[in-house]
């Protein structure tokens, strides 16, 4: 509980963007962590929300333990055509975060080692060009879900390090 | 003062040129969806996830809402399907006139079992099709979808596909009715739909 309220506290620069107070963790926050329900040995999804209160950062890789490869994608619609591309790193500043969402980028989870199912929760590590990993815990909503879980409160899945 | 006149005279043809052309495409619109040629939509024969033949005729008496992807795509072709199945419920009890379908783009990956595992995923409604490279490439050029394998250098059996992704709505007889918009929530796109059904 009392770690509950520290993530809230954590979350609050977030919330309230000209807010006086900043986490002390390190100034990339990573928010929203949820995937979509998947059947094991298929593809999954990985969707979030990171924030930079310092220097310029790049999300550079995603690991987690329930799929054999994670990598970063961007989805783009040329003239009514999507394509899914890989990419190296995804920028992300003060103002301007980074959002992992359907239909742009996202994180794609290649060989599920396991059946992902509505309301299952999973561990997440998320690399940058300069701040330290951070370890976050991805939520499952249905499949094909266009947002995160409704019962993910905001700050939920923060866990600066 | 003596050039005035000649200067309007060319706007008012050029403006009547662009109503021309404006009515003939609006014509030409209305002739396209109206059955005039069958220019969206043809026959097929493609295989069910339960491994069965099915062919375009199977599906007479029912509106289609045909959408071409891949199950190899996490991310857009799942938040389609997603919004579909999502469409169908807004429908209410008009969505027993509809029928739901999925083509895929990518047979050498998505086998019956696999399109048929998948599109249970989003709706029991929903009817995952697959058939050989050659069906599938006859299919998609009747609805003139495009697509195209993309490969990763260091992994080339992850490819990707990119594909159109538009939503086809069809008459119980078959004809091609109306495009309808993949990128919008379930709600917005039974607003669509209800709009040609009758
Ligand atoms: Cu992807």
């Amino acid at each position: 509980m009392r770690r509950l309220l520290l993530l809230s506290l954590l979350a609050m620069p977030l919330l309230v963007p000209s807010g006086p107070t900043r986490a002390e963790s390190g100034p990339i926050q990573v928010q929203q962590v949820w995937s979509r329900a998947a059947p094991q040995g298929r593809v999954g999804v990985l969707y979030m929300t990171v924030t930079d209160s310092g220097a310029p950062d790049q999300l550079v890789a995603v690991s987690t333990p329930v799929a054999e490869k994670a990598e970063l994608h961007e989805s783009v619609a040329e003239g009514g055509v999507m394509k899914m591309r890989p990419v190296a790193a995804a920028p992300v500043e003060t103002g301007k975060p980074l959002v992992l969402k359907p239909g742009g980028y996202h994180v794609m989870l290649m060989g599920l080692r396991r059946t992902l199912k509505e309301g299952d929760e999973f561990p997440v590590t998320i690399r940058f060009a300069h701040a330290g990993p951070i370890s976050v815990t991805a939520h499952v909503a249905k499949a094909g879900a266009a947002a995160a879980p409704a019962e993910m409160g905001r700050g939920n899945g923060t866990m600066s390090h | 003062m003596s050039d005035r006149p000649r200067r309007t005279l060319p706007r008012v043809l050029v403006g009547a040129a662009v109503l021309l052309v404006l009515v003939l495409v609006g014509a030409g619109a209305v002739w396209f969806t109206q059955g005039g040629a069958p220019t969206i939509g043809g026959p097929f024969k493609l295989v069910n996830g339960q491994g069965k033949t099915v062919t375009d005729r199977d599906f007479r008496g029912h509106y289609l809402l045909v959408y071409f992807g891949y199950t190899f795509c996490p991310d857009v072709c799942p938040t389609t399907l997603s919004q579909m199945a999502d469409a169908l419920d807004a429908l209410g009890s008009k969505a027993a006139e509809v029928q739901p379908l999925f083509i895929t783009v990518d047979p050498k990956r998505d086998t019956p079992q696999v399109v048929g595992q998948y599109v249970a995923n989003f709706s029991p409604r929903l009817v995952g099709l697959t058939g050989t490279p050659e069906e599938i490439a006859k299919v998609a050029r009747e609805y003139r979808v495009y697509y195209a394998i993309h490969k990763n250098a260091e992994q080339p059996a992850d490819y990707t596909v990119d594909h159109s992704s538009i939503l086809y709505l069809m008459s119980p007889s078959g004809a091609f009715i109306a495009p309808i918009r993949a990128d919008q929530s379930g709600a917005d796109m039974a607003k669509d739909i209800a709009r040609h059904l009758s």
